[in-house]
């Protein structure tokens, strides 16, 4: 197999920091969004000289931003409260997503989020999920059960 | 959807503060161009002229580390001094500079050649011959021409033994113009 080189930080910070941003803001909401995109970051630095390949990067960033934003929603939210929803002015496609999905449990949220707003395959999101494959695919299903529930 | 600036830049800053860089670096203006700047945290590791950042951030990483960032602050002392050399304020550089990637050879020359003082060249033979090695100055001048930190680690100051400007991997106008603002005697 061929070794992938990691590239310095600056590249993969560029190369991912507005994704990783406006994920973010879907995910958890422009307050949170703000303080975890730091922390995301923060997080994959500290990591950074521990990788042992360059492959998958993007999935990873993915996988560090979605337990960032669960962490910090959770650290926020005083328990059962369900969170409000993102406010935003610039809504792309996958934005519709969000007052759909708001309320799903976090991992299932991030799942739906990332197969039908980012179009990312299983694999990758099992990765950002820190997940198997199969339970990234349950997930999603179960969120989009979940939705087709409460929308018949 | 971008990153606001505010965002970016505080993600930079607190990188550097939390000391997670192996390198940080930023591009400031000079009266002899563009300069990227970097430092380590033992101190400056480069100034590079007309600077090409994306291979000049693949070069700090291999030499120093993945953990590359453009950050300002770690560089701002550096940036402040090397306005103030520019300006005719500043004779010598407080900063501290990190030679410790280089080999041993070169990093010998480089700490000899701090000892040539503003406004005054020497030539490559007696900066051999003071380290050591007489008969090395076309080694030297190797050395000299892959310095990483130029002007800060003054390079500009070794010419030929007949006074001629001989070579600088900055070009031979920087050289003659560093040595002008130096007000050096060319012989």
């Amino acid at each position: 197999m061929n070794a992938v080189a990691i590239p310095p930080f600056e590249r993969f910070y560029e190369d991912h920091r507005d994704e990783i941003y406006a994920y973010l803001r879907k995910l958890a909401g422009r307050d949170v969004a703000d303080d975890a995109f730091q922390e995301t970051f923060l997080r994959a630095l500290r990591a950074y000289p521990r990788l042992e390949h360059g492959r998958h990067l993007r999935a990873w960033a993915y996988r560090i931003a979605t337990r960032v934003a669960i962490d910090e929603r959770r650290r926020r939210m005083p328990a059962a409260r369900l969170p409000e929803l993102p406010a935003d002015d610039s809504r792309p496609a996958y934005a519709e997503l969000d007052h759909l999905t708001g309320d799903l449990p976090a991992t299932e949220r991030a799942a739906v989020v990332l197969r039908y707003g980012y179009d990312l395959n299983y694999a990758d999101i099992a990765s950002a999920l820190g997940s198997s494959e199969e339970a990234a695919r349950q997930a999603a299903s179960s969120g989009v059960r979940r939705l087709r529930r409460r929308m018949t | 959807m971008t990153v606001p600036e505010k965002i970016d830049v505080a993600f930079r800053d607190r990188a550097a503060s939390e000391s997670l860089l192996d390198v940080a670096y930023d591009l400031t203006d000079s009266p002899i161009g563009p300069l990227l700047v970097a430092a380590t945290e033992r101190g400056l590791c480069e100034i590079a002229f007309d600077p090409d950042p994306e291979e000049e951030v693949e070069r700090l990483a291999r030499l120093h580390g993945v953990r590359v960032l453009r950050s300002p602050r770690p560089v701002d002392e550096a940036r402040r001094e090397l306005d103030e050399y520019f300006e005719g304020r500043r004779q010598d550089f407080d900063l501290p500079v990190d030679l410790e990637a280089l080999p041993a050879f070169q990093r010998s020359v480089l700490v000899e050649l701090q000892r040539v003082p503003y406004g005054q060249v020497d030539t490559y033979g007696s900066l051999a011959a003071r380290i050591g090695k007489p008969k090395a100055a076309r080694a030297v001048g190797g050395a000299l021409n892959r310095n990483p930190v130029p002007i800060v680690v003054p390079c500009h100051r070794i010419v030929g033994s007949t006074g001629n400007l001989t070579g600088y991997a900055g070009g031979l106008e920087r050289k003659q113009l560093l040595l002008s603002l130096e007000g050096g005697v060319l012989v």
